[in-house]
Formats: C-alpha cells, structure tokens, sequence
C-alpha cells in the first residue's frame, strides 16, 4: 500500500497570498493513499526540509509530493533530501502550485481550489512511480580538439597543462590559423608572430599533446566521456618520421608559380612547401594538383617526370606513392574551434549559401581592390613585400587608401544581416599601420558605425581618427571601378550628405566574417546544430557559451560568431575549464529519466530510431538459447539520450517509454485531474 | 502563355522603333502579343505627385483590362510603364482595404492576378528560342549594356536578381553574339525626363555614360527603355559637340531582331538619329535605308 506524504509550502507570500497551504494540506490528508500532510512557510529552508526527513521516517512513506514551486527551481532539492532520508529520489515529485496557480490567479478560493487538484494528480502520479537508479558512464580522459588556430591552441594547452591527454586536428599543414597571418593585433599593436609562434612551438613539444596537422575529421561515433574518431590524415607525399623540415626539396622545386594561399594569393610558392618559415609541423606538403609528375601522370604520361624534390631531399623523405591513412581515437569530449573565413565577395559565388556577392566592387578583377586579411599580408615584415605596403597592380606605394568597412556584413537584403564584429577595430588598425610606414598617405575609412567596445578599444579607434590623421567618412559606397591608374571609388557622405567620388591608388574591403566551408557537414557528424549562416549554436546564449546541445561537445571561437582574439581565447580556455571538470568525475552521473525500450514487445519497426534528434537509438539483435537469431529490436544508448520522449510519442506499440514518464505515471495524473 | 502588350505613350510615339523591332521580334520567336484594349496612360511620372491613389489606379485599370481580356502576364516594354505596373501590383497585393476598394474604383471587377514583366525578363524566358533561330551571330559586337534606373529599382518591386550589379542584358547580348564590355555606368542616371527641363543636366549625365562606353570600347549602347533612348540617342549630338564620333544606341529588341535575320527597316533602326548603319556595314549587316 502506498504511504504518501504530501508537504505544502507556503512560500513566504508568493503562495500564501492566495492558496490556502493549509486547506490544501487538510483536503490532501483525506486522499486514498495520503498518511501524511502539513504546510510550512518555507518548506526548501533548513527547517522545512527537516520535516520532511522526519516524516518519513516516522510515517514510513513510500512516496513524497512537495506542493511548492516549479520542479525547475527546487526538484534537486527536494530530491536529495528524500534520499537523505534513505527514500529512492525519484519517489518524489514537485506539484507546481507556484508559477501554475498562485502567481496567475487572483481568487483566493479558486486558486485554492486548483492548487488542490494539481496536488492530487501529483500524488496519484507518485503512487505510480518505480525508483530509478541515476545511470553511471565512465569517462575516457582525453579530449579532442578541431582546429589549430589561436582558439584550439588555447585549448589544447590548457587542457594539456590541466593533465588531460588532448588530439589535434588541424585541416592545414601547420597550426596558427589566421592568427598567423596577421601583422599586428589591435589594440596593442604587437607583432601577431611574436605572441602566436610560442604557443605553437608549446603545442608541438607538449607530452600531453598529439598533433595531427593536414588532417581532418572523418567520422565521430560515440557519445559524452565515450566519443571514437576517425582522423583522415591527408597525404603530404612527405614521409613525416624522416623529414627534419631542412626545406631543400621546396628549394629545388622548379615550378614557382602557384599562387600563395598563405599570403591570399599576393606571392607565388612551389609546388612542394610550407606556408611559413614557422609553421608547426615545419614539414612541407606536395601540392598534386601543381607538382609536374602528378600532372604528367595525370595526362597519362608513363615515364616518371622531374622528382627534383626527391633528389634534393638527403633523407630520402619524398614520398610519391604516399596515401591518406586513416586512425581512430577515443576521447571523451570534444572541442569544436574551425575558426573563419572572409566572404569572398566577388561576383562568382558557391551555389547554396544564398550569397550574391558584390559584384560593383570589381573584387577579383580589380588588382587594386583587396579584402582585409591580403592588407594583413602586405602590412606584414614576414609577407610577400616583406612589409612595404605597395600595390598589387604596379608595386607603387598607394598615397591614398580606402577603406570600407561593413562590406557583406549588416546588409540583410544581401544575405548578411549581423556584425562581423572585428572590422571597424582591424580597419582602425590598417590606417596605423598604413600612416605608420607612409608618412603623408591619406588613409579614408567609409562606415556605417564604429563599434569599438572592449578594453581599450575605443581610445584606439579615437587615436586613429584624432592622432593618425584618418578621415572617417560616414557612409556607404556604392560602386568601385579600374579608371586608368586608380580606383574610382563612388560613395555617399551621410553626415554632410554629400555625394562622393574619390581617386583612390588602394582600396581595402573589410569583407564579412562568415564560418569554415565544411562546416555544416562537420556540425552534422557531431550532431550539434548551426544557425542559418552556419555558425555553431552554443546551448545558451549567456549562460552556456561555450557548451553545445550535445553532451560532451563544446565550442570555441570564431566558428561560435564573429570573434576577436582575446574573446577566442577566452572561449578556448573556457571550454578546456568545461572539459577538465567533466574529466574530474571518476564516473559520468545522469540523470535516469532517459528512454528504454520493451524488448519483449519491440517489433523492430525502427521508426523511433529514424525520429530520435540524438542518434541515440540503435539495434539488437535478440538469440534465443540456440544462439538463433529470433529479431532484432531497437536499442536505447542511455549515454547519448536527452529524454526528450520523441520516440514514446511515436512509437505504435508504446514500447519505448521515457523512464519516470511512462504512460501509466502521466495517465494516472491526468485521470486524477 | 498568353502575353499581354501595354504600350504605353512611348511605344506609340517617340519609341516607334521599339514597338516595330518587338513586334517584329515577337513574331519571329512565335510569341504572340496581344496588346491590352483601351489602354490608357500608366501615370508615369506625374500621376504619384498628384495622388498616391491615381497613382495606383492608373496601372491597376490596365491590369484588369488584361485580366478580362485573359492574359496570364502582361508584358510592359517601357521601363517607366513596367515600374509603374509592377508598383500598383505589388502595393495593391500588400493593402487589403485597397485590393477591396478597387473594383468600385476602377468601376470592373479587379483579382489582381496579372504579372507584370519587363522586356529583360520577356527576351530571357526566349533565350533558348532566340539561340536557335538565330541567324546573324555579332561576331563579337562590342556593347555597352546600359540598364538605367526604372527597370531594376526599387528591388522590392522589380525583384532584379541582382539589382546593384544586373546581368541579364549582358547574357541576351551575348546569346547574340555580342561581346558586352565591362564598364560602371550601366546603372547610373540618364536624367530622364529632365530633357525638357533641365536639358543641361541630361547632355551632362549622357556625356559621362557616353564617354565611359567609349573608353570601355563599346561600339554601341544597348538599352531597354524609351527614355534612355530619347536622351542619348536624340540628345547625343549636344553631347558630342567635341567631335567625338557618335555612338549608336540600340534597343536590345532591334539587336534581338538583327540576330534573327529581320530586316533592319522592320525594326525601325531608319529612325535613329544616330544611324546606326555605318557600324551595321562594318560589321556585315545591310544598312537601314534613311527615311529622315
């Protein structure tokens, strides 16, 4: 028989106002099943959870509803106490007379009336409860992270230096992300190499650490503390235990015409390279699709051609034959970190991503017109000028720069309608490093706003305006084109309101920031979600920044939203401090209320598995003693399921039930009703 | 599909050739127009400085005209004509208490139903068509395709593809054998109808898109609209007081026409004031004979 306790609480006035506790408590005690209820002011205070130890033990109850608040606010609480009192938790249940009843009603009489009723259901719905044990996972204590820009480095090191063992997998063939590409940073205007390239070199020498440069993500199986990973590493056609990064092969390379990725396309490298002279691993890539022996092999020519590299290489590192291998890693937590890239605004655009581009700036036919990160590399003393900003077109040093910020950025109707965020700082930045190594250039910023908020920021843009002499010109541009020697820029003064045409030797595009190619397809293998410009989505925006709505996947930098490098490093380190407190627990603890299926009855139609958003449900196959396969029935992974009931709901049978929400618990409190 | 024709004051007066060449093109690509009974006046651009309603009503009385005569689109080849329409369209279909009122306004029964397609969109849907029958190709004709302001803006109303950076003059021109050129006043201002007005700025505005098709090395200008025509074809001579040679412009419905192998007199390419016959002898094609 069942032996119910039933504790109303008062709430100071937030319930007492207008339920009655007390006749709540005296119609309840008169309940089949209900030996036990009283009403107490603050039942979650120390006081009031002591009654409710001591009328366990002194009644025997076998169940406990707590007539309060939301089970949102103090379900936990009440919980714990019950099994202090050595009662299985999930004996007890939260009846919602607070934010349900009192807060939205205004009869003192009615609202009593209610408060009674949502009670009784909870009582009725307690007598159907089963104790649920909370299930335990074990956790294997390393963590992989994706993506060696600045954000993944943070994390990597500090959850290396935090004593977990840590993957890397960066797509490129040296770490340092776009960080490495910059010349200096705002807004301390110190050199981007110089912070960055340690924290590389830590990376590469780190015990705790194990780098898989020029790799990628292939497959992720698994779930929270139990995640199994299959790198794909790319084949560099370089053998990478014999090659000690001496660079002769790229030396001997004969073909020096490939466009420089690494400087956005403003030098030339060989075939066979490295990125740059710092780049972790210091170990060059072969480049197939411009080396000569595999384009000869390609035409179908037999014979082996040039091999210039391998005949340089002393250590016989040169691997033509070489293929992309495969390995797998288990880890237990996941670090998302793909970084950016810059909207390419040309008129030519992927089909797909709803983008049309700009195609009345001439980006990409106009030599002089360049988007942010290719002023990073000329402004740079390590890039192709070796520091001397010169045009693209003819070498000369621009006298007049433009530059426009908010290009693709905050333009809704083409396709773009947020911030970038990092522009108005780095143009700001341009026009130092521009008026800093050309005296009497003139440096004209077009904008919409400057937003400048962060430590520092602001002084630093004013310090461009007020000390560096940049005009800033309040306004948009409406169309860029080639007129004989310079850029003709045509814009719109919206403070003067005045029309504008300016002669312009450079023009630098502060182009949006949008998230990694391949993203959506790496979210998909992970099973979080992006949002629709295909930026990670956190799980709450303020509360739970850097984790995702999968257990056990968190998320850092700029594949989050636009992000600088202070707040990616920020959001690197948090999620290494997230990952490092789930390693902390010997075993995971979840919750119970999670799906199970009645294998007995399971038909094995599969349609749960095809509706369950967490891949959490797979197949058995049930033997009889012969070890004859009788069925196969579907399977819930209770380490991956939220217990969303989405598969109670659909299953016909109504043989998977989400445990403390079965159909004969909620039917009980409905039929109470 | 069944096209309706609305002609507007132009095409039946200054812009003749316009309507010539599209008639004639129209036949050719069997795609019949049948032009809208007692059209009257779109409004232009007086009709929405008197009233925001006779704005509206003046185009929306040629739509239920079409709808009654049972087109399904109606084909308005001057931009000013296809703005207005498309305008009172779309106003009409986002005002309910407007959309009630009309019928009693226009005094005939009024769904709306009508679309409204400019002669971009027109030639476009006939590309396939035009590719086939195509008889002159323009080895590689170089044009300046100049769209001006109505026929692309507002976006809201036009639904251009791209209104900052259009293309499809560029890939008709092109199906024809045409090589446009890339140039940057192919959106700007030709002055409109400040011609009367304001001649000044007008010689002005056509002498720098004039100037920038040449230097881009255009040999002639496309256009799809009456009054660009009218300014930098009937206004050129002003424009070119310098001795500059003068550059012929073209409806991209006598260009279609041409590449068809119609006769340049059938479309009206004898009305020009800038003949555009020496550049048709240049490049092959029989010069229109002179009528002026």
């Amino acid at each position: 028989m069942a032996r119910i306790g039933v504790f109303v609480c008062h709430c100071g006035e937030n319930i007492g106002r207008t339920v009655d506790a007390s006749s709540v408590a005296e119609a309840l005690r008169s309940h089949p099943g209900v030996v036990h209820a009283e009403d107490y002011r603050y039942m979650c205070s120390d006081p009031g959870q002591t009654l409710v130890r001591e009328a366990i033990a002194a009644n025997r109850l076998t169940g406990v509803v707590v007539a309060a608040c939301s089970p949102h606010m103090h379900e936990r609480t009440f919980r714990k106490v019950v099994a202090a009192a050595g009662l299985n938790p999930f004996l007890c249940e939260m009846a919602n007379i607070r934010e349900q009843c009192s807060w939205i009603h205004e009869d003192r009489e009615q609202a009593t009336g209610k408060a009674i009723a949502i009670t009784r259901a909870l009582v009725e719905k307690v007598k159907a409860n089963t104790p649920l044990e909370t299930i335990r996972i074990p956790i294997e204590r390393r963590a992989l992270v994706i993506g060696g820009g600045i954000a993944g480095i943070q994390a990597a090191l500090d959850l290396a230096d935090g004593g977990a063992e840590v993957v890397l997998v960066e797509k490129e063939s040296s770490i340092g992300g776009h960080m490495s590409q910059l010349s200096e940073t705002f807004p301390t205007l110190d050199c981007s190499q110089c912070i960055l390239t340690p924290r590389m070199v830590e990376v590469a020498q780190h015990p705790r650490i194990r780098l898989y440069a020029y790799s990628e993500v292939e497959e992720v199986s698994g779930y929270i503390g139990n995640f199994e990973v299959k790198v794909r590493r790319k084949a560099r056609s370089v053998n990478e235990t014999l090659c000690n990064g001496c660079g002769a092969c790229t030396q001997a390379c004969p073909n020096r015409k490939v466009p420089n990725e690494f400087e956005c396309g403003l030098g030339k490298r060989p075939a066979i390279s490295v990125p740059f002279p710092q780049a972790v691993p210091n170990m060059p890539v072969l480049d197939r699709e411009r080396c000569a022996r595999f384009m000869a092999i390609r035409k179908g020519i037999t014979k082996a051609v040039c091999g210039k590299c391998a005949e340089a290489c002393t250590r016989g590192a040169i691997d033509f034959a070489q293929e992309d291998r495969f390995v797998t890693e288990k880890v237990g937590a996941i670090i998302i970190a793909t970084g950016y890239q810059l909207y390419s605004i040309g008129k030519e655009q992927p089909e797909g991503e709803g983008l049309s581009g700009y195609g009345e700036y001439g980006y990409g036919q106009v030599p002089d017109v360049i988007d942010g990160l290719q002023f990073e590399r000329l402004a740079s003393a390590s890039g192709p000028t070796g520091g001397r900003i010169v045009r693209p077109s003819d070498g000369r040093v621009p006298k007049r720069v433009v530059f426009l910020q908010c290009v693709g950025s905050r333009d809704p109707s083409r396709g773009i309608p947020y911030c970038s965020k990092i522009c108005c700082m780095y143009v700001a930045k341009h026009v130092m490093l521009y008026r800093h190594k050309v005296h009497d250039g003139e440096a004209v910023v077009f904008y919409m706003d400057v937003r400048a908020a962060g430590k520092g920021y602001d002084e630093f843009t004013r310090r461009a305006i007020e000390e560096e002499g940049a005009i800033y010109r309040r306004g948009r541009v409406a169309r860029l084109w080639r007129d004989g020697d310079v850029v003709k820029v045509q814009g719109f003064d919206t403070l003067s309101g005045e029309p504008l045409l300016l002669d312009a030797d450079l023009v630098v595009l502060a182009t949006a920031v949008r998230p990694q190619p391949g993203i959506r397809a790496l979210a998909q293998k992970l099973s979080v979600s992006c949002d629709q410009h295909g930026f990670i989505n956190e799980a709450h925006p303020k509360l739970r920044p850097v984790e995702t709505n999968t257990a056990g996947i968190f998320v850092a930098g700029a594949c989050q939203a636009p992000r600088d490098i202070p707040e990616s490093v920020a959001m690197g380190s948090a999620a290494a401090a997230k990952v490092l407190g789930l390693f902390s627990k010997a075993e995971l603890e979840r919750e119970p209320t999670v799906a199970r299926v009645d294998a007995a009855h399971c038909a094995g139609c599969f349609l749960c598995e095809r509706v369950c958003p967490y891949g959490a449900v797979g197949r058995r196959e049930v033997r009889d003693r012969a070890g004859r396969l009788v069925k196969v029935v579907a399977e819930v992974n209770p380490g991956v399921c939220q217990g969303c009931g989405t598969c109670q709901a659909t299953c016909p049978g109504k043989h998977v039930e989400v445990q403390g929400f079965t159909d004969q618990q909620i039917y009980a409190e409905i039929a109470a009703l | 599909m069944r096209t309706g024709y609305f002609p507007g004051c132009s095409l039946h007066g200054t812009a003749r050739e316009f309507d010539e060449s599209l008639r004639a093109v129209a036949g050719a690509i069997g795609a019949p127009l049948a032009e809208i009974d007692d059209w009257n006046c779109c409004g232009a651009s007086s009709a929405h400085v008197v009233g925001q309603r006779l704005a509206v009503a003046l185009p929306a009385r040629n739509l239920a005209l079409a709808e009654a005569q049972g087109v399904e689109q109606v084909l308005a080849p001057c931009a000013a004509c296809y703005n207005r329409l498309a305008k009172a369209r779309r106003v009409i279909e986002e005002d309910e208490a407007l959309r009630r009122e009309m019928p009693e306004l226009l005094g005939r029964p009024f769904g709306n139903r009508v679309a409204v397609r400019n002669i971009l969109e027109f030639l476009t849907d006939a590309l396939p068509v035009i590719e086939a029958r195509l008889v002159h190709a323009f080895g590689g004709l170089p044009l300046a395709c100049y769209y001006g302001c109505l026929l692309v803006r507002p976006a809201s109303v036009t639904s251009a593809e791209d209104p900052e950076h259009p293309t499809a003059m560029e890939q008709i021109a092109r199906a024809c054998g045409a090589a446009p050129v890339t140039w940057h006043m192919g959106l700007e201002c030709c002055g409109g109808s400040l011609s009367v007005s304001r001649t000044g700025s007008v010689i002005r505005l056509g002498r720098a898109i004039l100037e920038d098709a040449r230097k881009a090395g255009a040999e002639a200008l496309l256009v799809a609209c009456p009054m660009c025509h009218s300014n930098l074809d009937f206004r050129q001579r002003a424009m070119t007081r310098d001795g500059r040679p003068p550059i012929p412009v073209l409806y991209v419905t006598e260009l279609v026409g041409l590449a068809l192998g119609i006769e340049p007199r059938r479309l009206g390419l004898d009305r020009h004031f800038v003949s555009p016959a020496p550049l048709l002898a240049r490049r092959g094609q029989a010069p229109a004979g002179g009528r002026h």
